[in-house]
C-alpha cells in the first residue's frame, strides 16, 4: 500500500487535501505545529487504503505532502 | 517475497525553493506558484526565465521561485516587462500580478502590453480583493460581496461590475493566448497546467502576448476557512468569471 | 572629415538623441510632449536602423517603467520628456533609485505649474535636484547650455549612470530644444557587452538568482539601504562639473546654469564692455551642486546675483553656498519669458 509523509512544520491546517483525497484518508489532526497550526493527519484506520495518487500533494499549497506509491513486483519478476 | 519497491510520486519543481511560504492557510498562491514554477521546469527555462514581481500578497515570489527577478512598481510589471523583453528577447519573460495591480492601477499598462503583442507571458491572479492591503474592493470584487472599502457590498450603481480580464484581452489582436484556469480541485489544476503551458509557449514560439487568469481563494479576507473559501471560488466566482480558452492562437497554428 | 569628427547643424533635441546614439542606447522608450518631441521622432528612425528598440508607450509613466527593466538587464536604456511628463516618471525613477538602476532621463523643461506652456522655464530645478519622487534619493543633474553640450553631457550622463548605477536626469529647456546650433560629433557608438555584468539580470544560467528590488522589510536591511545610497550620493561629488567666466578680476558674479547661465555670459561681455567688472559662475552639475568652489569665489570677496527662469529655486543652493560669508541678490526671469542678454544689465547694473 502506499503512503503519504507530512511535513508537520510545513502543514498550514487548511485542510485542502482533504477535499481531494479518494479514500477520504487526510483529516484534521490534534497536534499542533511550532506554527500554531493544526497539521493534518492520516486515519488510522483508512490508512492502508492510500492509492498513492498524489492528489493531496497536487492541491496542498505549502508542499508538505510527500507520497510514496508501492510499486507491486509484476507476477512476471516475481 | 521480493523487497517492496516504493517510488516517490510527488515532488516539488526544481525551480522552487523548498521553503515555507508567507500566505496564509488556503491561500491559493502557493499553488500558482508551484504551477508556474512546474512549467518553467517542463519547458526547461530556469536558466533564461527573467521574472517581474508586482506589488501585493506575490511580491516575494522571487523567495519562493529560483529565476532572475526584478521588482516592478504597483500596476506596473508589464511595462517592465516590455523593457526587458526588448532589451533580452531572448531570454523568457513572465509576469505574476494581483487583480488589484493588474486590473486597477496597471490596467493601461496590461492592456497596451497586450495589444502590442509583447512576446511576454503574464499570470493575473484573481481573488477579487487586495490581500495584502487587507481585504480592500478590487476591480473584480463581485456584485453584493463586502469588501473593508464596500461594506454594504459592491453596488452596481456605485461601484460599478467586476472586470473580466481573461476576455477583454482575448479580444486584443496582440494577444495570442488568454484563458481563465482555477486550481481548486485536481480537474481544474490540470487544466490550469495546460494552459500555463500554452500560455508560456506563445511566448517562446513568438506568436504574441500570453495571459492566464488563475480564479484564487483568499481565506483571510474573505473571512471564511480554507476549505470553505475554496468552495467559493466554484460556487459564486466561476458563474460570473466562467472559466475557459478565450484566445489560442497555437490552436489556429497546428 | 573624419567620421567621428563630423560637423552637423542641429537641434538641442537632435544633440541629446545623437549624443544618446554615440553613447551607445540600445532601448528607448517615450511619449509624445512639446517641446522634446524630436527626441523620440529622431531615435524612431536612427536607433531603430543600429537595431536598437524604440517604444513609444502609452504614457510617460509606462515609459519610465520600461527603462526601469530594460536597465535590470544591463542595457543602456532612455527616456525624455518635458515637465508634467517628467512629473508621471517620478515615481519610477524612486524605483530606479531604490533599486540601484542606471539609465538617462531628459527634460527639456517648459512653463509650468500644471499645462503650463511650451515656452522655456527652470521651474522643475527643485524636483529635479531634490530626488522628485518618495525616499531619501537623489538624481544626477547635468544642465547642457549648448546642442554640443546636450550631446557631450548625454553621453556622459550614460557613464555616469553606470558607474554610480544611478538614474541621470538632463534638465535642458524649451530655448535648447529648441534652437539649431553646429555641433562636432566626435564620439563612436560602440557598445560594451560586459558593462555590469556583475548585477544585471540574463536569466541565471551557471550562477546564482539575481534579484533587483528596492523592498527592504528585513530588520535593518532599510537602515543599512539608505545608508549605502547615501554614502553613493556623497561620492558623486567627485565628479562635480561646473564653468567660471571671466569671475578672477570679477567684483560682481551672476550665477546661473543652463540657457539663463549662456546668456549671462552675453550680458556679462557687454557690461564688461561698458567697464563693469561682471563674472558667470555656471554649474553643470546640479546635483552634486559646487558648493565648495562657489564658497571659495565668496571667500575672495565676490558679490553674487542669482539669475533663474523661474521664481527662485536654485538661489536656495547658492544661498547654502555662501553661507556665513555672503548673501546673493536674485532676479527671477518670469517662466514663460525667452530672455536676452539686454534682460540682465540692469539688475547686476544696480550691483555696482
Amino acid at each position: 500500500m502506499s503512503r503519504i509523509e507530512i511535513r508537520v512544520e510545513r502543514c498550514k491546517g487548511c485542510l485542502l487535501c482533504t477535499s481531494v483525497c479518494p479514500e477520504e484518508i487526510l483529516v484534521q489532526g490534534e497536534v499542533l505545529n511550532t506554527k500554531g497550526y493544526k497539521v493534518v493527519q492520516c486515519d488510522q484506520e483508512k490508512k492502508d487504503k492510500c492509492r498513492g495518487c498524489g492528489f493531496c500533494a497536487e492541491i496542498c499549497p505549502d508542499g508538505a505532502l510527500v507520497v510514496f506509491k508501492t510499486i507491486k513486483p509484476r507476477i512476471r519478476d516475481s | 517475497m521480493s523487497e517492496v519497491q516504493e517510488k516517490q510520486v510527488f515532488s516539488l519543481p526544481k525551480c522552487m525553493k523548498d521553503v515555507p511560504t508567507h500566505f496564509c492557510p488556503g491561500c491559493h498562491h502557493g499553488i500558482i506558484h508551484r504551477l508556474v514554477a512546474q512549467t518553467i521546469d517542463d519547458l526547461n527555462l530556469q536558466d533564461t526565465s527573467i521574472c517581474i514581481g508586482s506589488v501585493g500578497c506575490s511580491v516575494f515570489i522571487y523567495d519562493y521561485i529560483d529565476v532572475d527577478t526584478v521588482e516592478a512598481p504597483h500596476g506596473r510589471a508589464p511595462a517592465v516587462a516590455t523593457g526587458v523583453k526588448r532589451a533580452r528577447p531572448e531570454n523568457f519573460v513572465f509576469a505574476y500580478q494581483g487583480d488589484g495591480d493588474l486590473a486597477a492601477i496597471g490596467l493601461s499598462e496590461i492592456v497596451h502590453c497586450a495589444n502590442r503583442g509583447e512576446r511576454v507571458t503574464i499570470i493575473f491572479v484573481n481573488n477579487t480583493v487586495y490581500g495584502m492591503t487587507g481585504g480592500q474592493m478590487a476591480p473584480t470584487t463581485l456584485v453584493g460581496q463586502k469588501t473593508t472599502t464596500s461594506p454594504y457590498g459592491r453596488r452596481e450603481s456605485k461601484e460599478g461590475y467586476p472586470l473580466k480580464m481573461a476576455e477583454m484581452l482575448a479580444f486584443l489582436e496582440g494577444t495570442a493566448f488568454s484563458a481563465r484556469v482555477a486550481v481548486n480541485n485536481i480537474k481544474n489544476i490540470i487544466k490550469a497546467k495546460k494552459a500555463l503551458k500554452k500560455a508560456f509557449l506563445v511566448q517562446l514560439e513568438g506568436l504574441g502576448f500570453g495571459f492566464v487568469e488563475v480564479l484564487s481563494a483568499c481565506p483571510t479576507n474573505w473571512h471564511m476557512t480554507p476549505l470553505e473559501a475554496n468552495e467559493r471560488v466554484e460556487r459564486e466566482m466561476m458563474e460570473y468569471f466562467p472559466l475557459g480558452i478565450y484566445k489560442d492562437k497555437l490552436k489556429d497554428k497546428k | 572629415m573624419d567620421k567621428n569628427r563630423e560637423r552637423m547643424l542641429v537641434k538641442g533635441n537632435e544633440a541629446i538623441a545623437i549624443g544618446a546614439l554615440d553613447a551607445g542606447v540600445e532601448c528607448y522608450f517615450a511619449y509624445p510632449i512639446t517641446p522634446q518631441s524630436d527626441i523620440p521622432e529622431y531615435l524612431s528612425r536612427e536607433l531603430v536602423k543600429l537595431g536598437g528598440e524604440f517604444v513609444q508607450a502609452e504614457s510617460e509613466l509606462a515609459s519610465i517603467n520600461m527603462v526601469l527593466g530594460a536597465a535590470a538587464c544591463g542595457k543602456r536604456a532612455m527616456t525624455s520628456s518635458s515637465s508634467p511628463g517628467i512629473s508621471l516618471k517620478q515615481e519610477g525613477i524612486s524605483y530606479m533609485a531604490g533599486s540601484e538602476l542606471p539609465a538617462v532621463i531628459v527634460n527639456i523643461t517648459r512653463g509650468g505649474p500644471g499645462l503650463g506652456g511650451i515656452q522655456p522655464s527652470q521651474g522643475d530645478y527643485f524636483q529635479a535636484t531634490r530626488g522628485g519622487g518618495h525616499g531619501d534619493y537623489r538624481t544626477m543633474v547635468l544642465a547642457p547650455s549648448t546642442c554640443q553640450e546636450c550631446y557631450d553631457l548625454t553621453i556622459e550622463a550614460f557613464d555616469l549612470a553606470f558607474k554610480y548605477r544611478n538614474p541621470v536626469l538632463i534638465l535642458g529647456d524649451a530655448i535648447l530644444g529648441q534652437m539649431k546650433e553646429p555641433i562636432t560629433r566626435w564620439k563612436q557608438r560602440t557598445i560594451d557587452p560586459n558593462e555590469a555584468n556583475e548585477w544585471k539580470l540574463t536569466g541565471k544560467k551557471g550562477r546564482e538568482q539575481r534579484i533587483l528590488k528596492s523592498l527592504f522589510l528585513g530588520d535593518g536591511e532599510m537602515e543599512e539601504h539608505n545608508m549605502k545610497l547615501w554614502k553613493k550620493y556623497k561620492s558623486m561629488e567627485q565628479d562635480l562639473k561646473w564653468e567660471e567666466f571671466s569671475v578672477e578680476d570679477a567684483e560682481v558674479v551672476a550665477v546661473a546654469f543652463g540657457s539663463i547661465g549662456r546668456i549671462a555670459k552675453s550680458s556679462a561681455r557687454k557690461l564688461r564692455e561698458m567697464g563693469y567688472k561682471v563674472g558667470v559662475f555656471r554649474p553643470i552639475t546640479l546635483f552634486p551642486f559646487p558648493y565648495e568652489p562657489l564658497r571659495k569665489l565668496a571667500m575672495s570677496g565676490k558679490r553674487f546675483i542669482t539669475i533663474e527662469n523661474n521664481t527662485g529655486q536654485m538661489v536656495e543652493d547658492v544661498k547654502l553656498a555662501l553661507c556665513g560669508v555672503t548673501d546673493t541678490e536674485f532676479f527671477a526671469n518670469m517662466p514663460g519669458k525667452v530672455s536676452t542678454p539686454e534682460d540682465f544689465i540692469e539688475p547686476i547694473k544696480k550691483m555696482f
